[in-house]
């Protein structure tokens, strides 16, 4: 009997090596480090600055949506409506600024536009007792309907007075030659990282997925959180479609469709368990580069595209095999 | 001298008349055993007096002033703590991060105010060594052992220095060496002036610290009188029906 009560207290349950190494988001990370390394040996159009810099781009927009979800799918929620809502959002920014108005005007009608839709979704769920699925379906189907009620189903390319600055937002490179997009998700995602480990409210989010009933009994404003988390998933969609309208310079009513697929896909690559109470903002960005980076590969390789489909589903059953595994482990 | 006097509370939910009518007086320094049979209203009847259900009918009366809780935050502010039968607990979240869900200590200027970390494992950690219980504050709370999860449940309503207590079965799941402490915790609640409320299926436990005793049959309270004046086969009897009311 050498351990005392106080030893025993103040022990810790692992390291933070086995910590990091039994975490989803690490191995996900070293595959992605892993096929970067092959792919700059195996061809010789990965590793140019060129072809990197499209994969950054590229990424961002999956990624700023995704570190909303995660946060939606840690409460044990679910967003399906992010691709129509990110439509419904450049094409009021598209609208609004084609109409004459200035981008300040535009951008705000845009997050306007978001933050009502995140309210009426959550309202639904925590108010109502809807389920988030079939609210959130609704809602893809009404939000893209909307955009194209609010631009007559035209494509919109000339943004009006203050076009230039429009494309320049989401098209230029202000620091040290990286993609405004891209400066956009790192702010994001440390805010993200922050807010879920160093707030109440992320802790919150974390307790709801854990154990809801158990977060309403001791007193955690369930319902009221629940209402941010939507507001907050469907400002991450607007957000990435304001940054993706100034990338393209063009709005269609057609953007964002399925997106809602590959953001979940990434999330839960990067760790997120859909029934709740698990996810990082980092694991949302890697699982996003991860998908990037196999669509990326395969073109470069010469693989057909239709296998894409194949390679990012065997991705997503891959990384939840991984965590299978771990606590079939664990219980035994 | 009373806390908390419950004057002809009920609750139901749609048709069903959980709690019937009930009225009681708790005293400061005093525990109080309640029991019943499954379905007898107990733990109703405590979640209202802890915020989480509001009743139907009836008033509630704290040191003399009306009490009406709109939630459970509101009971903690007035003193009263509860261990909830199920316990509550979020399996993702580490032992301190349960012990403070809801209150959670932060530090920071005006706004900008940051969880505190280091200082809720450190008074979780004081806690459950004052419990005697091998619990580790930064342990997840999906891996520990039935009654290190009890321990976590009961850390919690030793936060701060609350006037009543309501536990809602808190030795269910424990080992002999574990619900002993639990009772002595009990006793040490009472020495300090705090007003229990243990419910428990278990006879012994409550004849070896109760200073009174309810018995709940249907929603409906049948007796309340010292413990010295009853015995456990007066309350069997209660519970089941056998004896009508005393
Ligand atoms: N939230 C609720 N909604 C509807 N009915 C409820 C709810 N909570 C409790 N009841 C009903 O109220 C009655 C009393 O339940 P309660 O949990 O208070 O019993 P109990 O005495 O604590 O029983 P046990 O010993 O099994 O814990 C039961 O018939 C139960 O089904
Ligand atoms: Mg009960």
């Amino acid at each position: 009997m050498t351990i005392t009560l106080d030893q025993t207290i103040k022990q810790k349950q692992q390291n933070w090596l086995a910590a990091v190494l039994g975490s989803q988001t690490f191995w996900i990370l070293l595959s992605v480090i892993l096929a970067c390394i092959f792919l700059s040996f195996a061809t010789d159009s990965f590793a140019t600055t060129k072809n990197l810099y499209n994969i950054t781009r590229n990424v961002t927009f999956v990624a700023i949506i995704a570190l909303g979800m995660t946060i939606v799918i840690i409460t044990g929620g679910i967003d399906l409506s992010v691709g129509s809502v990110l439509c419904l959002c450049s094409m009021v920014l598209a609208v609004v600024m084609h109409a004459g108005y200035s981008i300040e005007v535009g951008i705000a009608a845009s997050i306007g536009t978001a933050l009502v839709i995140g309210a009426f979704n959550g309202v639904l769920i925590a108010y109502l007792g809807f389920p988030p699925f079939v609210v959130t379906l609704g809602m893809l189907s009404i939000a893209r309907s909307l955009a194209m009620v609010a631009s007559n189903n035209t494509v919109v390319f000339q943004f009006g007075p203050d076009h230039d600055k429009l494309l320049a937002l989401g098209g230029g490179a202000w620091f040290f030659g990286i993609a405004n997009p891209v400066l956009y998700m790192i702010v994001l995602a440390l805010l993200t990282g922050f807010v879920l480990r160093w707030t109440r409210f992320g802790r919150y989010v974390f307790a709801m997925g854990g154990n809801e009933h158990a977060a309403t009994l001791t007193g955690v404003p369930v319902q009221r959180i629940k209402v941010v988390v939507y507001m907050i998933s469907a400002l991450s969609a607007g957000v990435a479609g304001i940054i993706q309208t100034g990338w393209l310079g063009a709005v269609t009513t057609n953007i964002g469709a399925g997106m809602e697929l590959q953001v979940i896909a990434a999330t839960v690559i990067g760790g997120a368990n859909l029934a709740g109470g698990v996810g990082t903002a980092f694991g949302a960005l890697i699982g996003a580069a991860l998908i990037e980076v196999i669509r990326n590969s395969l073109g470069l390789l010469g693989i057909n595209a239709f296998w894409q489909g194949t390679f990012i589903g065997g991705a997503i059953v891959l990384a939840v095999l991984f965590d299978r595994i771990r606590n079939l482990r664990q219980s035994e | 001298m009373a806390v908390l006097e419950l004057t002809n509370i009920s609750k139901h939910f749609g048709a069903i008349q959980a709690v019937n009518d009930v009225s009681f007086v708790l005293e400061a320094g005093q525990v109080v055993g309640l029991m019943g049979d499954n379905g007898a209203g107990k733990s109703t009847l405590v979640k209202m007096i802890a915020g989480n259900f509001r009743p139907s009918h009836g008033t509630m009366h704290m040191d003399g002033q009306e009490l009406a809780l709109h939630r459970p935050v509101e009971a903690r502010q007035h003193g009263i703590e509860i261990v909830h039968q199920d316990l509550a607990l979020c399996n993702n979240l580490t032992a301190a991060a349960n012990v403070f869900l809801g209150r959670e200590l932060r530090r920071g200027v005006g706004p900008l105010k940051v969880l505190d970390y280091k200082a809720m494992y450190r008074r979780a950690g004081e806690i459950f060594k004052e419990l005697k219980s091998e619990t580790r504050p930064r342990d997840l709370v999906k891996q520990m052992s039935g009654g290190q999860r009890q321990a976590v449940a009961i850390a919690r309503t030793m936060l701060s220095e609350a006037k009543i207590v309501l536990m809602d079965e808190p030795t269910a799941a424990i080992s002999v060496r574990q619900v002993a402490e639990v009772l002595n915790l009990i006793r040490h609640l009472r020495d300090r002036g705090i007003a229990v409320v243990l419910i428990s299926h278990r006879m012994p436990d409550v004849f070896s610290v109760a200073d009174r005793v309810i018995v709940m049959r249907r929603g409906r309270k049948v007796a309340d009188k010292p413990i010295e004046a009853s015995s456990p086969e007066e309350v069997t009897g209660l519970i089941t029906g056998a004896i009508e009311q005393v």
